[in-house]
């Protein structure tokens, strides 16, 4: 039928040719009631008699492939198939960790009379978003801080500063309540954040704007004959330092979804089971009068299980995840483009496996 | 990673049987499961390679112990600098390929939007 040993593999149709054990050990994550099965990579030289595992880099680039499903200037969503799980996971933790970007380090306060205390502002001003290609900077230099306190070289440092004063609006009416008309600068916003430019960034950078991305982001609130005067320096990081240099708003990725029916499901149990998972994952095929339940898109489930929790309708499906098939979703802060993201991630790994290449080398020579 | 003196070692071996070149626990600083994992995949996939496996020894601490042990008497650099050039290729390759495709992307958006 369908039980013993072969799995049926769902491909549109009720059931098509079903995939062996092995094959499906090899391939498949299985989701079951009380556990996740078959999450390991297994498939290792030696593991499993007539196969031949060891890595092959024409079958990886014959088996790989990316497709981008949406674009635009801030999100992305593409499909990686093909590769392990280890190496989709290396960038995604690249992503959010590894990939530099430039934020707020110093902060000099020469005057704060606002409420907002002085290091809750500078936290603050620490994680707004500068929009400034990391790539063309330097990472400033850690050894002689105790000198350089004050200085900043054009090359590795983008100087902002903040200066806002707050008085009383001399043409608002005698009893109006609204702070918008009584007070003149009583909010400030990351778009007071003027760029001050240093040596030839002025030259360098002349078409770009440097300052933050988002210009309406809240940083304090003065009343009249509170100020602030503040200068801040920018440095290169990167995310393990501190979360304010991530630059995404998050980096996550799923592994696509695979629901194939064991049996065929009709009538009012199709219409049950349609409603266990995600909206357009299942749909209703009208044949002779009779409905029978048919899997449309598993990619649009959310895997929440809903259906092993109901005693007639959990052995009618098998949930099952493929194992090299990767969903990524990368959000970018607005720093750099998602696309541009990726491939700086990508980079950056090849740049650690040559410095240790480099390494193994010098050594050997030795 | 910035701010890295140069005199500080990157990759340091420990080898735990004297005699036997194909036994090594190599030291790797500053790194965590980013690279010890998908090197890890790699070096497992290579047929010489008898065990293979990384731990990171104190959470606070950033390196990885990672261990080759080979068969056949082969020196465990050997797979070791394999892994990290296969990877290194396939990062290259993942780069070119989706390099290839957003261009592609964005080339049918244009054609789209006009």
């Amino acid at each position: 039928m369908g039980r013993g040993l072969c799995t049926p593999v769902n491909r549109g149709d009720k059931m098509a040719a079903p995939m062996s054990i092995v094959e499906e050990i090899r391939t498949r994550v299985i989701l079951q009631e009380f556990g996740v099965k078959n999450v390991h990579t297994t498939d290792y030289p030696g593991n499993y008699p007539g196969y031949d595992d060891a890595w092959n880099m024409a079958d990886f680039k014959k088996n790989f492939r990316i497709d981008i499903v949406d674009m635009d200037e801030n999100t992305m969503e593409f499909d990686m198939v093909g590769i392990d799980a280890s190496i989709a996971n290396a960038f995604r933790r690249i992503l959010l960790a590894e990939v530099p970007t430039m934020a707020v380090e110093k902060v000099f306060i020469y005057n704060n009379t606002s409420i907002v205390q002085d290091e809750i502002l500078a936290h603050r001003l620490g994680l707004v978003p500068i929009k400034a290609d990391p790539r063309l900077f330097e990472y400033r230099d850690a050894g002689n801080e105790g000198e350089d306190d004050e200085e900043g070289s054009e090359i590795d440092t983008i100087k902002l500063q903040l200066k806002v004063k707050c008085s009383r609006n001399p043409r608002a009416t005698k009893d109006s309540a609204d702070p918008r008309e009584l007070y003149l600068n009583h909010m400030v916003y990351s778009k007071d954040m003027k760029w001050v430019p240093i040596g030839n960034q002025a030259d360098v950078f002349a078409d770009i704007n440097i300052g933050p991305v988002h210009g309406d982001i809240l940083l304090a609130q003065l009343r009249p004959g509170q100020e602030l005067d503040i200068v801040m320096h920018c440095v290169k990081g990167i995310g393990q330092d501190h979360a304010k240099f991530s630059p995404v708003a998050t980096a996550s990725y799923r592994l696509l979804p695979e629901i194939s029916l064991l049996e065929t499901v009709e009538g009012e149990k199709a219409e049950r089971l349609r409603g266990c998972f995600s909206r357009g994952v299942m749909e209703l095929e009208d044949r002779d009068g009779r409905k029978f339940a048919k899997v449309v898109n598993s990619r649009l489930d959310t895997c929440s299980r809903e259906v092993l929790r109901h005693e007639d309708l959990k052995n009618l499906v098998k949930l099952a995840r493929v194992r090299d098939h990767f969903i990524f979703t990368v959000e970018s802060s607005g720093v750099l483009p998602p696309d541009v993201l990726v491939t700086e991630a990508i980079k950056v790994l090849m740049t650690k496996c040559s410095r240790f290449l480099n390494e193994l080398n010098t050594s050997n020579m030795e | 990673m910035a701010g890295d003196c140069e005199k500080k070692p990157v990759l340091e071996m420990m080898q735990a049987d004297g005699g036997d070149e194909g036994c090594v626990t190599y030291v790797l600083h500053n790194e965590d499961h980013t690279l010890g994992n998908s090197l890890r995949y790699l070096v497992m996939k290579d047929v010489d390679v008898e065990f293979c496996g990384y731990s990171i020894t104190h959470p606070s601490e950033s390196k990885i112990n990672f261990r080759i042990q080979t068969r056949g008497g082969i020196p465990a650099t050997e797979p070791l600098r394999t892994g990290l050039t296969q990877l290194n290729h396939v990062c290259q390759h993942v780069l070119n390929t989706f390099q290839a495709r957003v261009d592609e992307f964005k080339g049918n958006q244009d054609q789209s939007m006009e």
